[in-house]
């Protein structure tokens, strides 16, 4: 006769995984504390908040809020530049990226570690310093760039006082700081894959644009599209520092460098409208939300094995 | 001589020739010179920025910004170090925050991607999506700023410069990662011995993952070092303004430094023979300096220790 076996009550789990909840415990208190409560904060989105009522008290007001942001032509403006901005920086710094990487396992030791780690110090700088450096080259005054400009005999721009260069000088910026890192990280990608592969393809005596295309890129798909689907949820929360530091806050050049976050930041900050910061606050992240999963979605159509969950 | 002894020849003809994989080409020399080009408009600016923190003031506004000192002198760092307490406890702040910071955010980044990775552990999947589902969704800027501010009122400590920044979604990532290529039978025949999850975590985890803490114990110092939006938004105490902070603050105005009331009360000086152009970049390198300088002993753990990984599996 087989004796059936009692099924076993979840408290017996909780006992048996007792030291390993007692390890996630910290870390998750944390979360619960700095991302969780935050999350119920965002019903202020639908409140006019008032410091002598508080969180509780303040008065509903509906979607006015979000009326309110929505029928300015700010809106528009912002959620367009956040966009183009974080898709440009996104697929120019996949495709940098992913050729210096490429190029580089090609490259003797030495040098490597010589552009590797010119490549990499910027991003170790915070955009603050990275604002500085940006002034000494921008300055209208004194600037580097000017001067270059007058010697070359081309006119001189005030550039804190213009909107059109703006977007190059942030894409360049922006480019110039996380490029290294990002190289870095495919990188130790390619570094993580099998030697082998690469010997058995040089006997065979293939060429190094097709060890690339036919070896490399297909290898490397996993982790390409985890970091995209990742970005993709980005493309909506801009880089505050960049866009806030290196036009170094300058109102003129707000049409083409203002983005969702530096905008809540002075509607915050300057302005202190708490519900309509929330409610800009919302819109952006439930937007990014809900980019990372069709994202994920469509990869997982796609090819299963890439999706990120 | 057959197929498969000509192979191994070959073989050990690559393994011998090691590094230099190719010999000299076109596309060799091409990919040489863009990196090169690249080396170079990464290190340029800062080559600009010294040189403008060595420079005299009049030759400064009279010639503007150049790459070599017209007219050499360290009078920038002399002004900044003779009235040394504003920068001495900007310094203190930020290496405080950098080394608790750090170190806290390590073991519990380190705890959080050790307990997801391990697939016997029955609440894995609860618990993976309790950590990584912040990633996708946050409560955005304000509902954090008002818990800081007016519930858990961590504003105007260093504490709000800390815990907010100790758990990062995407590093747990990269510990999960690294984590889950470790074979599982040292974990396994640890426990067999009988000893318990959490000295098996700190007596065999954690000595493992050496590359992996240092790649983003080193991230995370940049992090911290770096950190300068908690502090534009919670620290109006000029006695615990990081240097981050100061450098945004004089940015805001060339004379924060000028009329900084310590600063001139050390100096009892007159303050208007200051050299404020060229000490502001000297500020910039101060600040930005110490990490360039940290980055190059790190290097060696890059490529082992990050590997970003899926949420899956």
């Amino acid at each position: 006769m087989i004796k059936q076996r009692k099924p076993r009550s979840e408290w017996y789990y909780l006992k048996k995984n007792s030291e390993l909840l007692l390890l996630l415990l910290p870390g998750a208190l944390l979360v619960l504390v700095f991302a969780y409560l935050p999350m119920f904060g965002v019903v202020l989105a639908f409140k006019d908040f008032r410091y002598d009522m508080g969180f509780w008290h303040s008065p509903w007001v509906g979607l006015d809020n979000f009326k309110f942001f929505f029928v300015s032509d700010n809106a528009t403006l912002i959620t367009r530049n956040t966009v183009a901005y974080g898709l440009t920086y996104m697929i120019l710094t996949t495709l940098l990226a992913l050729l210096f990487a490429i190029l580089m396992n090609e490259m003797g030791k030495r040098w490597l570690r010589i552009h590797q780690t010119a490549m990499f110090i910027p991003y170790c700088l915070s955009w603050v310093v990275v604002s500085y450096l940006a002034l000494a080259l921008l300055d209208t005054q004194n600037g580097y760039l000017n001067k270059v400009l007058e010697t070359l005999g081309l006119s001189t721009h005030m550039w804190y006082l213009e909107s059109a260069p703006w977007p190059y000088i942030l894409i360049s910026a922006y480019l110039w700081k996380n490029v290294g890192f990002s190289t870095l990280v495919y990188f130790a990608g390619i570094m993580g894959i099998n030697q082998e592969y690469y010997e058995a393809a040089k006997i065979d005596g293939t060429s190094r644009w097709q060890m690339a295309t036919k070896i490399t890129l297909p290898l490397l798909s996993n982790l390409i599209t985890v970091l995209l689907i990742l970005s993709i949820g980005h493309i909506f929360v801009g880089d505050f520092g960049l866009h806030y530091f290196i036009p170094n806050d300058a109102g003129m050049t707000y049409s083409t460098t203002d983005i969702i976050d530096t905008y809540v930041y002075r509607a915050l900050r300057v302005n202190g409208d708490i519900g309509m910061s929330t409610a800009i606050g919302l819109y952006q992240s439930l937007v990014g939300l809900v980019l990372v999963v069709a994202a994920n979605y469509v990869v997982r159509k796609i090819n299963d094995e890439n999706s990120l969950f | 001589m057959n197929t498969s002894q000509a192979i191994a020849a070959e073989s050990v003809k690559i393994k011998a020739t090691g590094q230099r994989k190719e010999p000299f080409s076109v596309v060799n020399l091409l990919s040489h010179i863009l990196f090169i080009g690249i080396t170079l408009a990464m290190i340029v600016p800062f080559v600009l920025v010294i040189s403008i923190s060595f420079t005299e003031e009049t030759s400064i506004i009279e010639h503007g910004y150049q790459f070599i000192p017209l007219d050499f002198t360290a009078k920038a760092y002399r002004y900044i170090f003779e009235a040394p307490l504003v920068l001495i406890r900007a310094y203190g702040i930020t290496i405080i925050t950098t080394v608790i910071g750090t170190i806290l955010s390590l073991l519990v980044t380190a705890m959080l991607g050790y307990v997801t990775s391990r697939r016997d552990f029955r609440y894995r999947t609860p618990a993976s999506f309790f950590v990584f589902f912040t990633m996708l969704f946050n409560g955005g800027l304000v509902p954090s700023y008002i818990l800081i501010k007016q519930y858990l009122h961590l504003d105007n400590t260093i504490w709000c410069l800390i815990l907010p920044a100790l758990v990062s979604p995407f590093y747990i990532m990269v510990m999960k990662g690294f984590l889950s290529k470790m074979p599982f039978e040292i974990i396994e025949s640890a426990k067999i011995d009988g000893a318990r999850e959490i000295r098996i975590f700190f007596t065999i985890v954690l000595p493992l993952s050496t590359p992996a803490l240092a790649t983003l114990g080193l991230f995370l110092s940049f992090g911290f070092w770096n950190s300068w939006f908690p502090a534009l938004l919670y620290i109006d105490n000029e006695k615990l303004i990081p240097i981050q902070l100061l450098l945004v603050r004089m940015m805001q105005k060339l004379e924060f430094l000028t009329s900084n009331s310590d600063f001139i009360s050390q100096f009892g000086v007159d303050t208007s023979k200051f050299p404020t152009l060229s000490a502001r970049m000297a500020m910039a390198i101060l600040a930005g300096g110490p990490m360039v300088c940290i980055f190059p002993f790190f290097q060696k753990y890059f490529v082992k220790g990050l590997t970003v990984g899926s949420l899956k599996g």
